[in-house]
């Protein structure tokens, strides 16, 4: 059971908490909607909830309530940079499909 | 696969919902555009890496269009269809455009704004500018992979109706959806504010391109209160690079430079002054079309001496804006710049010297308003938690009002007010019978209509006939959160009902705009004489009128003595009201009044006798 980030989404991540001024890390989760049935959910976090599991990446906590872990069990979050775009892309190994843009997938 | 963004907790966005929402500063010299990016504001960058867009707009004789630094080399070989600072043009008439005589293009003179012909046809201000626009707005959705749901696009505290339009027209001309225009201090105080959290009354020192603003702007409890504003329309980088090409024609004895060469010395010119920001001099070499050599050297002293009077005009409206607020230098907490302008070491040491402190320069002064408005836009666009959402208050620059009988101005919201803002006041008939109203709206600090700037007319019909002064007519003024007026105009007790939305009388000249303030101040003493001198002279009339009509209608009540020496009086105030002394028409105006009070009290004695006259004591009720 786990979530990582890789070393280059946890530097941005770390530089966002910082610049934001507060934040305990980032929270990941998933949201039953849009056109594949499942999107995700990238938060800052202010404060870790009693039943959140707590993952350490590079030295970011990554947050991830308990209902939303099975979807996104081994998921791996990448920052990325496509042309003026720049993001953080989920590589998850759950994902059975995906609608066109990934931005909303089933398991 | 889709590129996330983190949000703020609870504000995760349902899949293709993300509401992507930019702030764009459209400056004089540069535009820039900024996104909130993971929480945080961020100036977007071309593939290149540039923030900066130069405000430079190329028309080819293909129809093609360049923009930004695409554009920048044709300003040297194609000056005529090269279109720089063209903000300067907005909602502009020709003759409101200052130094047009070194200027390349071909203007024409058209209704409301200037145009300019270009290879690619008559473009006008507001297209010129959307054509920036587009660029950034383009910028804009493939760095952010979407659709822009709007943005917030920066305008000088100063400008006017007539220029806000023209900036809401060209953004609607770009395919953008304007979230709300914003005044660039403004914008530049939410950079500041947000990121420092910081308290207190600051002033914010804009010296951009093309313009200059100063604001006083109070910060408490994460709401912005513009206290005051003020500035210069005509005053900017700009001038500075004016003063040093002027310098380098005099000195290098150039007599009448080329088109292309005004341009190619205009740029050394700014090269020159970029350079005495981190150096003590600045050599200038160009190779004119004449194959003329120009090799000098700009010493910091030299252009510090040229520029002296430049710097000094920016402290003149620091002043008034001060003193608009109520405040004194010591009250101002922190000066913040903006404007690349302010990277000149003599403006800093100026401001400095006038505030007493070191201004405050820890964002990059050109980014700054860019940072603000895209803060302001992530909120309108709703991607903010509610918890920490934050108020903006702003203000118009110039009183609005009407015109009142004899050209008064009556002043329905003043100066500094805090927008969006709506006010009501109640107006009444002139004269007996009366069933229409005109109403002119009018924009300016000064008593006289005539020295008040035209917004808008229309007329309120259907006003049933009463006597003078009975009739109630509200006129309601309102101003929208982007500074545009709407004025509606209904007769209370018929509910008849006119309303107009200013629709910009283009052309109000530079000078005017930063003139009328001053004047207003200078011309208190007559100001307050010519209100004197129309309300007497308006009441005069009123008298005259009421007591011909009073003759006309009950001369007989008067023995022919008393009839002659009424009509004495009636010549006496007519000549009055024609000379200029407002004491005389007040003598006037009283003495008409005691010589007809005896007739006044036959008249009515006689209507109550009329009243009286065959009625049955008991048919009063008591």
């Amino acid at each position: 059971m786990t979530v990582t980030l890789t070393e280059r989404a946890a530097k941005h991540v770390a530089n966002f908490i910082a610049k934001r001024g507060k934040g305990v890390g980032v929270r990941i989760g998933v949201k039953t909607s849009g056109c594949s049935g499942m999107s995700y959910k990238l938060e800052f976090a202010d404060e870790a909830a009693p039943e959140d599991l707590v993952f350490e990446s590079h030295g970011v906590k990554v947050l991830v309530d308990p209902k939303s872990l099975p979807y996104v069990d081994g998921t791996e979050l990448d920052f990325a940079r496509e042309g003026l775009n720049e993001g953080f892309k989920f590589n998850n190994p759950n994902v059975k499909d995906q609608c066109g843009c990934g931005e909303s997938f089933n398991v | 696969m889709a590129l996330l963004q983190i949000t703020e907790p609870g504000m995760s966005a349902a899949p293709h919902q993300h509401k992507l929402a930019v702030g764009i500063d459209l400056g004089t010299t540069n535009s820039l555009v900024a996104t909130v990016r993971n929480g945080i504001a961020v100036v977007l960058s071309d593939e290149n890496g540039r923030g900066l867009l130069p405000s430079i707009v190329h028309y080819k004789p293909d129809g093609g269009v360049d923009v930004g630094y695409a554009a920048q080399g044709a300003q040297a070989t194609d000056p005529r269809n090269t279109i720089v600072s063209v903000k300067r043009f907005m909602g502009r008439g020709l003759k409101d455009v200052s130094h047009i005589e070194s200027m390349p293009y071909d203007f024409l003179d058209a209704e409301g704004m200037v145009r300019l012909r270009t290879v690619a046809g008559v473009k006008s201000p507001v297209e010129v500018s959307a054509d920036i626009l587009r660029v950034l707005r383009v910028r804009a959705e493939a760095s952010l992979g979407g659709d822009l749901v709007g943005a917030v696009i920066t305008v000088p505290a100063y400008f006017d109706d007539a220029q806000r339009q023209a900036t809401k027209d060209a953004a609607k001309l770009a395919g953008l959806n304007v979230l709300r225009l914003l005044n660039e201090p403004t914008a530049a105080a939410i950079a500041y504010g947000l990121d420092n959290a910081s308290e207190g009354v600051y002033a914010v020192f804009d010296l951009g391109g093309g313009t200059f603003d100063i604001s006083i702007l109070k910060l408490s409890r994460g709401v912005f209160e513009v206290l005051a504003t003020n500035g210069d329309a005509a005053l900017g980088g700009d001038d500075f690079d004016q003063r040093v090409y002027c310098w380098i024609l005099d000195d290098a004895k150039i007599r009448f430079p080329s088109i292309e060469d005004t341009r190619r010395l205009l740029l050394k010119a700014r090269e020159a002054k970029e350079m005495l920001t981190s150096h003590d001099e600045a050599p200038i070499h160009a190779e004119l079309g004449t194959g003329e050599q120009v090799d000098l050297t700009l010493k910091i002293e030299t252009f510090a001496d040229m520029t002296k009077t430049l710097i000094s005009k920016t402290l003149g409206p620091t002043r008034k804006a001060l003193r608009d607020a109520g405040l004194t230098v010591d009250d101002i907490k922190g000066v913040v710049m903006v404007g690349g302008a302010t990277r000149m070491p003599q403006v800093q040491r100026a401001v400095a010297e006038y505030f007493r402190q070191e201004p405050l320069t820890n964002l990059d002064p050109e980014k700054v308003v860019a940072l603000g408005a895209a803060m302001q836009a992530n909120v309108l666009a709703g991607n903010r938690a509610g918890a920490d959402d934050w108020l903006l208050l702003d203000v118009i620059p110039l009183s609005l009002g009407l015109e009142t009988m004899g050209g008064l101005t009556e002043k329905v919201i003043p100066r500094n007010s805090t927008i969006p803002i709506a006010k009501a006041q109640e107006f009444t008939t002139f004269k007996d019978g009366q069933t229409a109203m005109s109403f002119h709206v009018v924009q300016g600090e000064r008593e006289l209509i005539a020295d008040c700037r035209s917004l808008a007319k229309f007329e309120l019909r259907g006003i049933p006939p009463m006597v003078a002064g009975a009739a109630r007519i509200r006129v309601t003024f309102q101003v929208d959160a982007d500074g545009l007026l709407a004025v509606s105009a209904r007769e209370m007790t018929s509910g008849v009902e006119a309303s107009i939305s200013v629709k910009p009388s283009y052309g109000l000249s530079d000078d005017e705009i930063a003139g009328m303030l001053k004047e207003s101040i200078e011309h208190v003493g007559d100001d307050v004489q010519a209100r004197n001198l129309r309300e007497q002279q308006v009441e005069a009339q009123r008298l005259v009128e009421a007591v011909e009509a009073a003759l006309a209608a009950d001369g007989r009540l008067l023995r022919a003595g008393e009839r002659a020496d009424i009509d004495e009086e009636i010549a006496s105030l007519r000549k009055r009201i024609a000379g200029s002394d407002h004491r005389a028409i007040k003598a006037g105006i009283d003495s008409l009044n005691a010589a007809t009070q005896d007739f006044a009290a036959r008249r009515m004695d006689q209507g109550i006798k009329r009243a009286l006259t065959g009625q049955k004591i008991v048919e009063f009720k008591i």
